[in-house]
């Protein structure tokens, strides 16, 4: 009995808990689909009277409630930024933490240190020097422009990350491979990169949330449709005297929906261990 | 016909050298085992002669081709690793057909081939198991049938029973050499198990600190150690070595003074070779110091003297006593054994042609190493 007591008490527990950390997700969306009105309400409309889809139309543009919003566009830098600045990432992560994984060469441990220092610095710290450098390239409101900055801040994380599990996968197994007659390459890619593929997929998730969410450096180095991210699209809801609270969360629906999505099309990676049966346990 | 030989081989890391300028030869279809203590070198030397080891000098041949800048997968070895390395997220059937696979033979050829090895090793059952749900023997059949699929000219092993439990341990080795019975290759074997190397090897070449000590068969290091780490190494239980002076015994010739005034004759075939005040090792195998009545044969020249047993260790067939001379443990042999009490005195024969002298100073044995 007392058992079955626990049990419930530490369901009732862990329900409180994710509610806590979910709530503030949850009223987001939730609000998405609520009318202005009941949003702002006076006393608060805690339960919701009637959903609608028609904060969705309106940033669509479709109906008659216009707010003139480049969602598409929005969402297309987003999709473009964030995969291809990840692909960058994941391919020089891929290569780097190999590298530091197997590899021994000058500097190595230095080069390393650095890496990681980098990570030590806020990235909005270094937003006005990246907007002085950018804007005397003139890749300010450019997509090669956000990409890149995004590589930098993704590439030390991904190298960890990656070196981290090639580090797991004896070396053995390649010579093996070696032996078996592959070469170098052919070695990689059949046994070594299949086993690191957790660990690949994992930075991969982190550094395209990263770059999806990020919001401090993308609105200080764009302007327009040619390469606003849906993050920074979110404050053109604001206007000098009003919010559309209504539309802000429809939209944080679209930018949270696809992240959701690809987090749980690789979470069995993320939580796959890897199982080193082919060496002695 | 595929020999290996190595001549004036090196290995250093960076200012390091940890392989020194050795040579050895090794014949066609035959077992060689590389053993030694640890960190001697004898994986290094391994991994030298399949490729995975850059050498700093010297040559590598197999066959009859110079295989210094070869790769491994371009000299047609095959290796079984002391963690077995077999791929974790491939099953056993794939990880035995993965070498044939990648040279492009045949799918119906590989399946033959790898059924064929699969029954060799008794695999059959596991063939769509994951390395992970395989037994540590099982993994090491897995290696063993990996190495074997592809019938490369030389095998090498590097420690493959060190992961095994005795009894398995002892088991795979009678399976590995019928293994070579079977297959007929060229196997380099590592292990720092003599007697290991001693059940299996056709020839066993002791290393030691990145030099090659000894080469010979079995029986040859066992019967004829040129010095006394080969002697100390080769044969369990080991040698004992016991420090001793050769005086002048005048009518009775030159003898060799041991502690508690133990006193033995220099062996006529070792008169020459040494000389009155050398200070001299004697190696004795605890066979060849019996009591009494419990010795092989006992019919050759021998020595006799008391010693008190301080502890005996009944093996069933034979039972090992443990005494002193001096400060200096000896252990004995009692074959057809008969109980013994605490500390009972007993009377030793010891078989002087099979005793073995060494200089004290330099450890080499002064019989030198042809002649017994
Ligand atoms: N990468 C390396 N860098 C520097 N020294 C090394 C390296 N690899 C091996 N050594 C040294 O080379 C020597 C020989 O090593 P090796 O692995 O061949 O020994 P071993 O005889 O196989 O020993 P064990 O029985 O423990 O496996 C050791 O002293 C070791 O410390
Ligand atoms: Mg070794």
């Amino acid at each position: 009995m007392s058992t079955q007591t626990k049990a419930i008490i530490s369901w009732i527990v862990t329900f409180i808990v994710m509610l806590i950390i979910t709530m503030p997700g949850l009223w987001v969306i939730l609000s998405g689909f609520r009318p202005l009105q009941e949003i702002l309400a006076k006393p608060a409309i805690w339960i919701p009277q009637r959903l609608t889809l028609d904060n969705f139309y309106a940033i669509f543009g479709i109906g008659e409630t216009q707010i003139a919003i480049p969602v598409l566009a929005y969402f297309r830098n987003s999709i473009i930024i964030a995969t291809t600045s990840t692909a960058i990432a994941i391919i020089v992560g891929i290569s780097g933490g190999y590298a530091f994984a197997r590899y021994r060469f000058k500097f190595k441990d230095t080069l390393f240190l650095g890496l990681m220092l980098s990570r030590t610095v806020p990235g909005i710290a270094l937003s006005l020097p990246v907007f002085i450098v950018w804007a005397r390239l003139g890749w300010i409101d450019t997509q090669f422009g956000l990409i890149l900055v995004y590589v930098a801040l993704n590439v030390p994380f991904t190298i960890w990350l990656i070196d981290g599990f090639f580090r797991q996968i004896p070396k053995e197994l390649a010579e093996a491979a070696e032996v078996d007659g592959c070469t170098r390459w052919q070695a990689f890619w059949k046994i070594e990169f299949p086993l690191a593929k957790s660990g690949i997929a994992s930075a991969g998730i982190f550094a395209f949330l990263t770059s999806w969410n990020e919001f401090a450096l993308a609105s200080n180095l764009t302007r327009s449709t040619n390469s606003k991210t849906l993050p920074v699209g979110l404050t053109d809801f604001i206007a000098q005297f009003t919010t559309d609270w209504a539309g802000m969360c429809a939209m944080a629906f679209i930018i949270i929906v696809p992240a959701l999505i690809l987090t749980f099309l690789v979470q069995k990676h993320l939580i796959a261990g890897l199982t080193f049966g082919g060496v002695k346990g | 016909m595929t020999e290996v030989s190595l001549s004036q081989v090196v290995k250093r890391y960076g200012q390091l050298e940890v392989v020194h300028a050795i040579d050895l030869e090794i014949r066609h279809s035959e077992f060689v085992v590389l053993v030694g203590p640890s960190g001697c070198g004898k994986s290094t030397t391994l991994r030298m002669i399949a490729g995975l080891e850059e050498i700093s000098g010297g040559t590598i041949k197999i066959g009859d081709k110079v295989v210094n800048k070869l790769a491994p997968r371009d000299r047609n070895i095959s290796m079984v690793f002391q963690n077995y390395a077999l791929y974790p997220h491939m099953t056993v059937r794939d990880n035995l057909g993965f070498g044939l696979k990648i040279a492009k033979h045949p799918e119906s050829e590989i399946q033959n081939r790898v059924e064929e090895a699969a029954e060799i090793l008794g695999l059959g059952m596991l063939m769509d198991r994951l390395p992970a749900a395989l037994s540590g023997g099982q993994r090491q059949r897995v290696a063993m049938g990996r190495a074997i699929v592809r019938n490369p000219d030389v095998f090498l092993f590097d420690e493959p029973l060190s992961n095994l439990d005795a009894k398995l341990r002892v088991q795979m080795r009678t399976e590995i050499k019928k293994l070579h019975k079977r297959v007929n290759n060229t196997i380099v074997y590592v292990t720092h198990d003599q007697v290991e190397a001693m059940t299996l090897a056709d020839r066993i070449v002791i290393m030691r600190d990145g030099h090659i000590e000894q080469v010979g068969t079995p029986l040859e290091v066992f019967d004829h150690p040129v010095n006394t780490f080969v002697a100390s190494f080769i044969g369990s239980p080991p040698m004992n070595q016991l420090e001793g002076k050769v005086v002048d015994g005048g009518k009775s010739g030159l003898q060799i003074t041991l502690a508690d005034n133990i006193l033995i004759p220099v062996p006529k075939r070792s008169k020459n070779r040494v000389s009155v005040g050398q200070d001299i090792t004697v190696g004795i195998r605890p066979d060849d110091l019996t009591p009494v009545g419990h010795g092989m044969k006992e019919d050759g020249e021998t020595v006799s003297f008391d010693l008190t047993v301080s502890i005996s260790e009944p093996l069933g067939t034979e039972t090992i006593l443990f005494s002193s001379i001096g400060a200096k443990e000896v252990q004995g042999k009692m074959l057809n054994p008969r109980p013994i009490e605490l500390d009972e005195r007993l009377t030793f024969n010891l078989a002087m042609d099979r005793v073995h002298l060494f200089d004290a100073a330099s450890g080499q044995n002064v019989l030198g190493d042809a002649n017994g």
